[in-house]
């Protein structure tokens, strides 16, 4: 998995990040106008393996604060910027403390926020939290791929509750999506 | 016919309405913070708005193919309210998103001193962040509010290049021209402004630097009418060219001044956001 030492090799020679993060050593509070503005500072475009330019220096700047700051990151972030905090909780010295966050974007309705939330961070998630986010993938038809530890997770209780669903979705003339319907299979074998 | 409404509150309407204006060939909208029916008391209020209209609302819009963007603000008639004013403290956030494009909607209400100042202090944000600001005239006390807001304008330092002068009408419009500010018109059923008489006002003053919409919000209204001002400029002889000019080109090149306008995704793009369409039904 990318690291944030990988990360910041990666950001090396991008002058205006360095200043900043610099800058935020010093003066924590200064992130509240730096992160939003990092895709217009520090550019947009592919950095490495699945990172943009913006995700990493968002990541970089909340490794740069204490951690008790990214839970109001988070909170006054736009969608993007709450995307790029989920992405970076797994590189972050932060235990399991950021879980509400978690939470938070999987009440949402947006498709992004939920599938972000189902990165390998999810770990931190409990067995009946996780279960609903993964109905609710189905749900919203966000691809199931998309979940971390997807099939390890999978137990016979999630199992019993896509095939409710699938039980709804029929009596409907409804299709289930083929992803949901593998699940199930690979649920009933076990 | 391609159309940017400059001045809609999406928040209040429907997934229909969304339907009907990307049919009817609207691609982009602006979406000012401004009062709901219902006053707020508290700031947390309005930073879970705030939230929606650069969150949550754009998302929806993206389902229809329109891009959506904010201005972000406390407006004139909650500025009076000493519960809310704090927000004024937590404005820098929103200010430095990515889709806030102004500072708006700004201005007078009942031109109180607390109004005054919250003018001013915004003015003063526009200025910080390098965002164009939005500016209300009021419904009550039309004309005075107008030139008070045009003083207060020119007081602040700002380019008026950078400020449109919103819901103007046959009375007000000369003194914004003569201000040099972007001369904005709310299209309404039955009072700020029609098709008709907004047709007159382009042949007399011209479609540079003026920006028309259709101010759709939880009131009577139609997200509909900048279309219908657009066919009415047809039909008064106007060119297709004109109508781009008024209702695509001018918006842009307005909100452009924020450097954050991104208008590169609908052209012709689908209806689609991460691969995903939710439009057969999410939640």
């Amino acid at each position: 998995m990318t690291t944030l030492d990988d990360l910041h090799a990666k950001l090396d020679g991008n002058e205006r990040l360095a200043a900043d993060l610099k800058r935020v050593n010093g003066d924590p509070g200064a992130v509240a106008a730096l992160f939003p503005a990092a895709g217009r500072k520090y550019g947009r475009e592919p950095l490495t393996d699945g990172w943009s330019t913006d995700e990493a220096a968002r990541a970089l700047l909340l490794a740069a604060v204490p951690p008790e700051q990214v839970g109001d990151i988070y909170r006054y972030g736009d969608t993007a910027e709450k995307l790029a905090v989920l992405k970076a909780l797994p590189l972050l010295p932060i235990g399991p403390s950021a879980v509400p966050l978690l939470e938070d974007a999987l009440r949402t309705n947006d498709t992004r926020l939920v599938e972000a939330a189902l990165g390998p961070y999810s770990d931190h998630l409990d067995q009946e939290a996780w279960r609903q986010a993964v109905l609710k993938c189905v749900f919203m038809g966000v691809a199931l791929n998309k979940i971390n530890r997807l099939s390890e997770r999978a137990d016979p209780e999630l199992g019993a509750m896509l095939r409710a669903f699938a039980d709804e979705r029929h009596a409907a003339g409804r299709d289930m999506p083929p992803d949901a319907l593998a699940l199930l299979d690979q649920l009933k074998e076990a | 016919m391609r159309i940017f409404d400059p001045h809609i509150h999406m928040t209040s309407r429907t997934t229909d309405d969304y339907q009907r204006m990307a049919d009817a060939g609207v691609r982009a909208v602006v979406e000012p913070a401004f009062w709901l029916g219902q006053p707020r008391t508290n700031p947390g209020s309005f930073t879970d708005y705030f939230d929606s209209i650069i969150g949550w609302e754009p998302f929806r819009a993206s389902q229809f193919g329109i891009r959506h963007h904010a201005t972000i603000a406390l407006n004139p008639k909650e500025a009076n309210d000493p519960r809310c004013r704090p927000v004024l403290d937590l404005l820098p956030r929103y200010l430095a998103k990515d889709g806030v494009v102004a500072v708006g909607e700004i201005g007078y209400d009942s031109m109180t001193p607390a109004e005054d100042e919250a003018f001013s202090a915004q003015l003063a944000l526009a200025l910080d962040h390098d965002l164009p600001a939005l500016v209300h005239t009021p419904h009550r006390d039309k004309a005075r509010g107008t030139q008070r807001s045009i003083d207060v304008i020119k007081e602040s330092g700002i380019d008026p290049g950078r400020v449109a002068l919103d819901h103007l009408n046959e009375v007000t419009v000369d003194a914004a021209r003569d201000a040099g500010v972007w001369i904005g018109f709310s299209i309404y059923p039955d009072t700020k402004m029609s098709p008709d008489r907004m047709v007159e006002i382009l042949r007399k003053h011209g479609t540079e630097r003026v920006l028309v919409n259709s101010a759709a919000d939880w009131g009577k209204s139609d997200p509909l009418l900048t279309v219908r001002t657009a066919e009415a400029m047809l039909a008064g002889g106007f060119s297709a060219e004109d109508v781009d000019q008024l209702l695509w080109q001018n918006p842009v090149a307005f909100y452009s001044q924020s450097g954050r306008l991104d208008l590169s995704d609908v052209d012709g793009a689908e209806a689609t956001f991460a691969g995903n369409s939710i439009l057969r039904g999410g939640s």
